[in-house]
Formats: structure tokens, C-alpha cells, sequence
């Protein structure tokens, strides 16, 4: 097994949006021992390509690995390592909870606080929609835990580079 | 113009310049057959007694000749049949393009009779695979398979064909062979670090795997260790790249490597290693590998590049490139120190050397085949003590005439590797095997003698599995469970004339040197089952985790 313990880092790839592409991305991580955090894919700004993100931990062997080997798949058009300060990070979460009466108070100031909105009302059950950092929905998640978390939904990261470029344009490191 | 998906795979596989495949035909690989059938002469076809060994014989014709090997398959079992081939091609880096056929697209998914996901079996063993979906696309597909084989650092590619798309009808229009996919060319920048490096040290060695005969850089490796006054080791799979005589070849490093060589190494200041992956049998423990040493790696593939060992200076790309760079960098130097501790080191291995006479054992089985082989002979090896002894002791003078499987191990691999190797260079092939190796496929012995290939088998016959024997007796006190192959009847004479071979038993080394000379002679199949004690060791040992100072020499009473 790969070291999985270390900084957490965001890896953006684009790959050919073809039958079977994701399941070569992650067959690799079983065969070379990876622990993946979370993956998102889905289709880019060029229906060709689709572009996964994936979060993992690791130490510095383990981050360098995982770009070569991801490099080295015939249907991988790019790699990159997304740094934490040049990256705008993203995640959506979905939250069904109880409807409780006597609790609506609180459930109001916590979406307040984290402007997350309800999506859908029923007698039984509210479901609650947030954006935002993996930070903040860890923090939403332990705030409105004790309201009764019926079941949840996390997409996992979406990054993207700051500034104009796309990591398109970026050359290839050898 | 117009042809059936079984016409195309034909026709674009001559194109290709492929004149021999391996195979076994099946229900969903009827059509493909048929077209095989119908090109007759344009295109060799050799049914195998098993795919497996179909595919272990494309892959030898590969390691033999440098060109990509071809197999076919059925659905289901014909396809997993072909898994441990094809692994044991990708751990090797040899080009392979294995084609399979599968249920009609309309059965997929059903579970349907011999259906199977073979694309996703040999996902983690494939560098490359596809399934086709479009028959006017299969053409660019048996291309684009071809190139991504041979490419760069090569590998197995696998091509599943339908059966509906073998029937269906689309376009086929002959083009030119691709070149391959151009390499990043190393910039100066990093061979000027490296020179640097080369020539600030004084104690340099060369470590090479099998990407130096993959890339052709033999006489530039040479080139470049006459310049800098380097000796030069290698892994299992660089032996033959450069001449077992050469004054400046050391030998196999590793596990059982030459000691000279293993010492050297981790003597050295400088490892320059070129076209290898730092194996942990080739390394030994990794935390004390050389550890005076600093490493500059050239690799054709970049994520070889501080994977298992840390690199100073990492060079990827195109390693031709690279080492004309590099000599035309470095200044010309004279260790004479160095060279003094290399003699030494080699004046000690000597010793070690002890081999009773009058008694058939390894080493005098393995001279008496460099006594009758040529420099153009093939020798394909199997798995175990034959394999070490034969890296240690087998002499060659050309590359690509060392044909084993290094990274896999595969036991079985042996005789299809031979019968791929004899089909593709023309040449009277040598195979050193051992009797736990033969016994699991031997019967391909039906394949060489229906085919008339000119193979002499040396059965190197302990009645053990004398590796894992060897491993019992130092480290598990002697409990030999389940090695002993004494309790088996097999009588290989025998045997080998039940498949219409030539059998002969050798128990001295006068009877094996009578039987191999004459075998080599002739053009029939061959089997000599030389009888060795089963307590023979493959020395020196580098225990599993042990580092140099741990290597086992000479052997010690048992």
C-alpha cells in the first residue's frame, strides 16, 4: 500500500470522454495501492473530454506517483496537481433531517449561517441544499447533526485553477 | 473497399507486417478463422495445444525478434486463458497485441455462453485494451493497438472483437505502417546535471534492464562505459544486451547475481542506470541499496523515475537520445582504482566457484550448452533454479537471445517462449527448464513437433521444486511441504516420445554433452532429462530484505 497519510491534495484530469475511461482511472488507484477521498467526474467545456477531480492524501512519493502513473494512461490528455492556495474548491451537499416543529429555530439559524437553502418541505422531512468548501460542509453536517440526519449526500470536489489559464495550456512535465 | 470486421482484422494485421500468429480457434472467433483460412499463405497461423501457451509463444516471438507478437483467442475461456501471458508480457515491457473474440453485442451483459469481460479483466495487465463497437473503426483500432504496443516503453495491448462486428461489413483502405509515437527528447539541462555528476565520481557503474535491447542502445551503453571507464551490471531481463565476455560486463546483479557485479554495485559512487525499473530482485533491501551512491536514471517511461529508488538525476524519454547526449557531455576518464577493486572482486567470485567432477550438475550442464550453441541461439529459460543458472552461466554474444520472464516469474512460460522465439528468428532454439516448470505446459511439446520447430529442451530434473526447495532449506527448517516432485512417476523420455519428441536421459555430463550435441544437430525435438541432485543451491543468495553484507556465498552443510 501506498503511504496514504500526509497533506490532502487535489488532482484535476482530463480524460477522452469515452465508454470505460473512468474505470481505467480507477483501476489504476486499486492496482497501485491508493486511497481516494472523493472523485467527481463529468463532461467539460469540450464534449471530448471530461474532466475528473479527485482529492487523496499522501505524502510526497504518493502525490508523485499518482500524477506519473495518471500521465501514463493512453486515454489521459492531462494531469494536474491542484495546490490548495491556487484552487477554488467546491462541494455540494444534500441533507434530509427531520421535521420537527419544535426545532425549526434552530434548523433556520443554521442554514442562515451557512446560506443553505431548503429544497423540499414534507411533513416528515426537510432537505436542505448547501455549496461550499469541504470545510464548510463538515461544519454544516456536525451543526445540524443533532436536529436528526435521516441521510445525506456529498458530490465530492470540483476545483478549479484561479486566475485565466486552463490547465489545458499548461506544459507537460517530463 | 469493402470487407467483413474477420477480413479486416486479416488484412490489417499483413499490413502490419505480421507473418506469424499464435491461436486457438472457438465459437465466437469462427469468423475471424475463416478469414485466416482464406489469406492462407499471406498470414502463418500455429494452433497451440492451450491459449496459454499461444500466448507466452507470441511473447517470446517478440523478446526474439524485437517485433510485436500476435495471439487470438476465443471468448471466455479462450480470453482468461490468456491472462497470466499477458501479465507476465506487461511486467516484462514486451509488445504483444492479443486479440480475443467475444459474444455478439446484443448477448453482452447476459451472461450469455462464453461470455466475459475480458476488457476488464486485463485492465491492470494490459497498457492498453479496447472493445470495438464499430466495425469501421476496427482497422485504425489494430493500428492504433500496434503503436501503443511498440511504443515508448512497450507493452501488451489487448483488442476484443464481437462476433457481430467480425460478420459486420464496413471499409477497409491499406495505409502505411505509423512510426512510433515520437519520445520527449531529454533536454540539455538534465544531461549536463548528469555529466556533472559522472564526472565528479569516481567509482561508476552501470546498472542496465531490458529497455537498453527494447531501445538498441547496447553499443551506446559500451560507448559510454569505455568513456567514463564504468563496469557494467544488469538486471535479469538486460542479460544478452551486452557480451557475457565483455572485459567491462560484470553480470546479473540481484538476488542471484554475480557477486562481483552485486558488490560492485554497491561499491560503486555513481549508478547510472538505463532502461530498468530497480526490482527489489534486482536491489535486493531497498534502504541499503548502494548507499554511497548516487543514482542517474534514464528511462524511456517517466514514472519509472525514483519509483522504487530515489533519483538524483532522472532522465526520461528517448534513451538513444540520451546517451548520445550524455557521452558527447562527459570527459573521458581513468578510474584505475576503481578497475584494481573490480579485479579483486572478481578474483573472489572465482572462488566460489566449486563444481565436483565427474557429477552432471548445473553449471556443467550450462557450459556444455555454450560448447554447442551460437551466438544467434535463443535460450529460453522457465522459472526457478534452472532460470538463475542459466542467467548466471549461459554465455551470450547478440542480444535478445536470453528469453525468460523476469517480472511475472511465470512458471510454464518456457517451452511456448521457445516455440515463439525458434518460429521467429529461424534458429534451433534452446529451452532450460525444470521439471516443475515443464510439468505445467508441457503440452506444447505437441505444438513444436506438429510445426517441425527446432527446439532442444534440457529438463534440468531435481525431482523438487528446487527453488522453493532452497528457501525451505534455509529459512523454514527444512520442512519441505509440497516440493518434493520425486513422488510423481513421470517418466519425461517417455513422455516426450508419447508426443512424438526425441526423449534421452543424461545422468553424467558425458551422456548429456553426447544427447545435446546431437540434438542441436538435428532438427527434432528434443528432450534431455537431465538428471541433478535435488540439493543443488543457486549461489550467491541475497536473502529476501538482506542487503550485501548479508550475501550467501558458499554453501554451508544442509
Amino acid at each position: 500500500m501506498a503511504e496514504t497519510t500526509g497533506n490532502k491534495f487535489v488532482i484535476a484530469v482530463y480524460v477522452e470522454n469515452k465508454f470505460g475511461v473512468l474505470t481505467r482511472v480507477t483501476s489504476m488507484f486499486t492496482r497501485r495501492g491508493f486511497n481516494i477521498d472523493s472523485l467527481t467526474v463529468g463532461v467539460t467545456e469540450s464534449p471530448e473530454y471530461s474532466r475528473i477531480t479527485i482529492t487523496m492524501s499522501g505524502d510526497g512519493y504518493a502525490r508523485a506517483q499518482m500524477l506519473n502513473q495518471l500521465r501514463k494512461l493512453f486515454n489521459v490528455k492531462k494531469v494536474e496537481l491542484l495546490e490548495e492556495v491556487d484552487a477554488i474548491e467546491r462541494e455540494l451537499v444534500l441533507v434530509k433531517i427531520k421535521n420537527d416543529p419544535d426545532k425549526h429555530q434552530r434548523v433556520l439559524a443554521a442554514l442562515d449561517i451557512f446560506k443553505a437553502k431548503i429544497i423540499n418541505y414534507s411533513v416528515e422531512a426537510l432537505c436542505i441544499e448547501v455549496t461550499g468548501t469541504p470545510d464548510k460542509i463538515d461544519a454544516l453536517i456536525e451543526m445540524i447533526r443533532p436536529l436528526g440526519i435521516i441521510e445525506l449526500c456529498r458530490t465530492g470536489i470540483v476545483a478549479l485553477q484561479k486566475g485565466g489559464g486552463s490547465i489545458l495550456e499548461q506544459p507537460d512535465i517530463n | 473497399m469493402k470487407l467483413t470486421g474477420a477480413q479486416i482484422v486479416v488484412e490489417t494485421l499483413i499490413e502490419l507486417g505480421v507473418t506469424d500468429v499464435f491461436g486457438y480457434p472457438g465459437g465466437q472467433v469462427l469468423n475471424l478463422y475463416d478469414a485466416i483460412y482464406e489469406a492462407g499463405d499471406r498470414l502463418h497461423h500455429i494452433l497451440t495445444a492451450h491459449e496459454q501457451g499461444a500466448s507466452h509463444a507470441a511473447d517470446g516471438y517478440s523478446r526474439a525478434t524485437g517485433k510485436v507478437g500476435v495471439v487470438i483467442a476465443t471468448s471466455g475461456p479462450g480470453a482468461t486463458n490468456l491472462v497470466t501471458g499477458i501479465a507476465t508480457a506487461m511486467l516484462d515491457s514486451v509488445p504483444m497485441v492479443a486479440i480475443t473474440g467475444n459474444v455478439p453485442q446484443d448477448l453482452i451483459g447476459r451472461d450469455s455462453f462464453q461470455e466475459i469481460d475480458i476488457t476488464g479483466i486485463t485492465l491492470p495487465i494490459t497498457k492498453h485494451n479496447y472493445f470495438i463497437h464499430d466495425v469501421n473503426k476496427l482497422a485504425d483500432k489494430i493500428r492504433e493497438a500496434f503503436r501503443i504496443a511498440k511504443s515508448g516503453r512497450p507493452g501488451p495491448v489487448l483488442i476484443d472483437i464481437p462476433k457481430d462486428i467480425q460478420t459486420a461489413v464496413g471499409e477497409y483502405e491499406p495505409k502505411p505502417v505509423d512510426p512510433p509515437f515520437p519520445q520527449h527528447i531529454p533536454s540539455d539541462e538534465k544531461i549536463a546535471q548528469a555529466a556533472a555528476l559522472i564526472d565528479s565520481k569516481s567509482r561508476p557503474f552501470i546498472h542496465i534492464g531490458g529497455g537498453v535491447i527494447g531501445s538498441q542502445t547496447e553499443e551506446l551503453v559500451l560507448e559510454l562505459a569505455d568513456k567514463i571507464d564504468a563496469v557494467i551490471g544488469c538486471s535479469l531481463m538486460g542479460l544478452s544486451g551486452i557480451p557475457t565476455d565483455h572485459p567491462r560486463f560484470l553480470g546479473m546483479q540481484g538476488m542471484h547475481g554475480h557477486y562481483a557485479s552485486s558488490v560492485a554495485s554497491n561499491d560503486a559512487d555513481l549508478i547510472i542506470a538505463i532502461g530498468t525499473r530497480f526490482s527489489d530482485r534486482a536491489t535486493g533491501n531497498k534502504a541499503k541499496f548502494a548507499q554511497h551512491a548516487k543514482i542517474i536514471h534514464i528511462d524511456a517511461d517517466f514514472a519509472e523515475i525514483s519509483k522504487n529508488i530515489t533519483a538524483n538525476v532522472g532522465i526520461t524519454g528517448d534513451i538513444a537520445v540520451a546517451l548520445r547526449k550524455l557521452i558527447d557531455s562527459v570527459h573521458e576518464a581513468n578510474h584505475m582504482d576503481w578497475m584494481d577493486h573490480i579485479e579483486d572482486l572478481r578474483d573472489k567470485e572465482a572462488s566460489f566457484l566449486m563444481d565436483p567432477p565427474g557429477v552432471l550438475t548445473p553449471l556443467k550442464v550450462m557450459e556444455t550448452i555454450n560448447k554447442y550453441k551460437t551466438a544467434y541461439t535463443p535460450v529460453a529459460t522457465d522459472v526457478g533454479q534452472h532460470q538463475m543458472w542459466a542467467a548466471q552461466y549461459i554465455r551470450f554474444q547478440k542480444p535478445r537471445k536470453m528469453v525468460s520472464s523476469g517480472g511475472l516469474g511465470t512458471m510454464g512460460f518456457g517451452l511456448g517462449a521457445a516455440i515463439g522465439a525458434a518460429v521467429g528468428t529461424g534458429e534451433h532454439t534452446v529451452l532450460i527448464t525444470g521439471d516443475g516448470s515443464f510439468g505445467m505446459n508441457l503440452n506444447e511439446l505437441a505444438t513444436a513437433v506438429t510445426y517441425h520447430v527446432p527446439v532442444t529442451i534440457v529438463l534440468i530434473d531435481n525431482k523438487t521444486l528446487g527453488m522453493v526447495r532452497q528457501w525451505q532449506t534455509l529459512f523454514f527448517n527444512h520442512h519441505y511441504a509440497d516440493t518434493n516432485l520425486d513422488v510423481r512417476r513421470t517418466d519425461f523420455v517417455k513422455l516426450a516420445e508419447a508426443f512424438g519428441a526425441v526423449g534421452v536421459l543424461a545422468q553424467t555430463p558425458e551422456e548429456f554433452e553426447a544427447a545435446f550435441e546431437k540434438a542441436m544437430a538435428s532438427d527434432e525435438v528434443t528432450v534431455i532429462d537431465c538428471l541433478i541432485d535435488k540439493d543443488e543451491f543457486v549461489l550467491p543468495m541475497l536473502p529476501p530484505g538482506g542487503a550485501i553484507d548479508d550475501i550467501i556465498t558458499v554453501k554451508k552443510e544442509v
